[in-house]
């Protein structure tokens, strides 16, 4: 084989470039300076803001830590121990079945493994500092959340070089969240929600003091009366179904509220309404709602509370019942009315299958597009929540839903404000750049 | 009286959750609240299952048809609550190794864990997967041209359809100053602009729509939970 000689004056240098190569490869980024830590102002007392500087120089991004508070301490101490403990159980048993013992002395010699390896893991020292996140290479702060409010913390913000590798940690002075009497990231919300609140309650009002409201055709809801006359023609039942959540839902709310009509017009033309709930207070609340309609249209003989029926709160278990019931039953109208997940095409499409008349109304956007391609008539989005107040016809709920479109105008207006300066900021305005981005970073993010 | 006092606690505690989203030192009483509604749905839960029994049983002892299923609802929950009541087959907890119902009732290797594992989850699965027969038959049905609407409804699904395919490679060769024109690009820009757009409007249609009728409900103008409406 033939030997390869490199003349020495080569070697040396080649040697020197590889050995500076190696040394600019793994130089560590500089530490942060002044890296202090406060509460973060105006929020619930859970959060610290950390700042710190820096030059940036050969910093890809920065990796905040902090301490444990006192109860994580303690929980942290209590899992080490009990890990410790469950293995120190496992491996004194095993090795005391091997060594032949009777059953109760091995338990009792693991138990005994346990409680001193319990012991022992209680005085181990653990690492003081968890993983927060990652701020970008440019971040000169970033805010710690999910912090009690009793603790005192220390943040650490260690520096990644390009290749990976983590520089010298800074760490701030100890410093403890504070809370405040509001929350000032939710202001323009606030601003916004009580906007509306008085627009509706100025609405409701006017409506009481006898000014007269209009309100346009909503298709799905005038085909409401025609969808229960064809049940009672056909002698089939009206299948309601008020959506799969709680009464703690607003939809579920809107449901049932709808449902309330639909029963009374059911009552009116003698059709048998079936209600299946996913949950246990929705029934309650659907018998009570149903007789009350019945009560109402002078038919309180004809109410049945059996036919509003809890079947289960599993998603897919009560979506069978609904299909197969539909199946065996064939409904002549099918009213799905409150929040739906992927069942709701499961039910439509069972709906479509046996004729029915179907109308849907939901605010889950998701399931909209089933709706729409499943059902006879759907209601989308605010229309959904306007058929209490279409059906009834009450000056007052009039009045909620003029307000509800003052408030709707409202948005809109600021949508067109936010397009035409965004528009603008494109086009080189500073001034409009500076307002949408005020819209976007404070009224949008609240 | 009867109706004053539940709109009286509905409204007191509608206020308080609004006000404990803005005011931190009121947060604990939104979740006392919160506390009390699922101790109620709790104990409605009783008046549930006792609903389920009751109509199960009666449709068994009329026979009416499809009793039989009744039958199979009954005893499914008989032996889920026996097996979840009694813990049967229940491990040990971590903490307490010598005291054997101290796990979960549903620990994966507990008899309710591996009934829910190997019954309930294969049929849950099984429905789900229907899902997809249902989404070819809705499809089918809502994309027949039958008006402007419908033929634009189509259209755009064929293009977001060709998009998500390989098809959309056939495309790539289009010049990048007309980038725009190649079918990924168009998806995307569908799918960011115009859905996107669509979407929001009927969001921001809903949120405002919550609120109102949220402010119904603490108003007392509409009342479910009393059965008025």
């Amino acid at each position: 084989m033939r030997e390869i000689r490199i003349p020495p004056s080569q070697a040396i240098v080649a040697g020197a470039l590889a050995f500076a190569l190696a040394a600019l490869a793994v130089a560590a980024p500089p530490p942060p300076t002044n890296v202090v830590a406060e509460d973060n102002p105006w929020d619930d007392g859970s959060a610290l803001r950390v700042t710190w500087t820096s030059d940036g120089t050969d910093v890809a991004a920065w990796r905040i830590r902090r301490t444990l508070g006192e109860e994580e301490r303690r929980q942290q101490r209590e899992r080490h121990q009990i890990e410790a403990a469950a293995q120190a159980y496992a491996t004194a048993l095993a090795a005391a079945k091997a060594a032949g013992q009777a059953p109760e002395d091995a338990t009792q010699a693991a138990t005994a493994a346990a409680q001193a390896a319990a012991t022992k893991a209680g005085g181990d020292t653990l690492d003081p500092f968890m993983f927060v996140g990652i701020a970008g290479a440019s971040d000169r702060s970033f805010v710690v959340e999910g912090l009690d409010g009793e603790s005192s913390y220390v943040v650490s913000v260690e520096p990644r070089g390009a290749d990976g590798g983590y520089g010298e940690a800074a760490i701030s002075a100890e410093a403890q969240p504070a809370q405040q009497l509001f929350r000032g990231d939710r202001l323009w919300f606030g601003i916004m929600l009580f906007g509306v609140i008085a627009m509706i309650l100025g609405c409701v009002v006017a409506a009481r003091n006898g000014v007269k409201m209009r309100i346009r055709r909503i298709a799905g809801l005038d085909a409401i009366d025609e969808a229960v006359g064809r049940a009672t023609e056909m002698g089939r039942p009206v299948l309601f179904i008020p959506g799969i959540q709680d009464m703690d839902n607003v939809q579920t709310v809107a449901g049932v509220t709808i449902l309330g009509r639909v029963a009374k017009t059911a009552a009116e033309y003698d059709a048998t309404i079936e209600v299946p709930t996913a949950r246990s207070l929705v029934m309650t609340a659907c018998q009570d709602v149903v007789q009350s309609a019945y009560y109402e249209a002078g038919r309180a003989d004809a109410y049945n509370p059996d036919t509003i029926r809890y079947i289960t709160d599993e998603q897919f278990g009560f979506a069978a019942y609904a299909a197969g019931r539909m199946v065996r039953e064939k409904p002549a109208t099918c009213i799905y009315m409150g929040q739906f997940y992927a069942e709701s095409l499961l039910l439509s499409e069972n709906g479509n299958a046996v004729g029915a008349i179907q109308i849907a109304g939901t605010g889950e956007t998701s399931q909209l597009p089933f709706f729409v391609a499943a059902c006879d008539y759907t209601l989308i989005g605010e229309e959904f929540f306007a058929a209490s107040a279409y059906l009834s016809r009450e000056p007052l709920q009039m009045g909620s839903l003029m307000g509800q479109d003052m408030g709707k105008a409202m948005v809109m207006l600021l949508v067109v404000i936010g397009v035409i300066c965004t528009t603008a900021g494109a086009l080189g305005s500073g001034q409009a750049q500076a307002i949408a981005d005020f819209l976007a970073n404070n009224v949008l993010k609240s | 009286m009867k109706s004053t006092v539940p709109t009286l606690i509905a409204t007191i505690v509608g206020v308080v959750l609004i006000v404990a989203f803005f005011v931190p030192a009121t947060q604990s009483w939104s979740e006392t609240a919160v506390d009390w509604f699922n101790i109620l749905a709790g104990v409605a839960f009783i008046l549930g299952g006792g609903n389920l029994i009751k109509v199960q049983l009666e449709t068994i002892s009329s026979r009416r048809p499809g009793w039989g299923y009744a039958l199979v609802i009954l005893v499914s929950f008989a032996i889920m609550l026996t097996v979840g009541l009694l813990k049967i087959g229940v491990p040990p907890a971590e903490q307490y190794p010598n005291h054997p119902w101290s796990g979960e009732y549903d620990a994966p290797a507990s008899a309710f864990g591996w009934i829910f594992e190997n019954v309930y989850n294969p049929l849950t699965s099984t429905m789900f997967a229907l899902l997809a027969f249902y989404v070819a038959s809705a499809a089918f049905r809502a994309f027949r041209a039958k008006n402007i609407e419908a033929m634009l409804l189509l259209g755009t699904a064929f293009i977001v359809l060709l998009g998500n395919t390989a098809i959309a490679r056939l495309t790539d060769g289009i010049p990048d100053s007309l980038s725009f024109l190649r079918l990924d690009q168009v998806v995307a820009n569908t799918m960011s602009y115009i859905t996107t757009g669509a979407f929001r409007a009927i969001t921001i249609g809903i949120a405002i729509g919550v609120a109102a009728t949220a402010l119904r409900v603490l108003l007392g103008i509409d009342r479910p939970y009393l059965g008025r409406t």
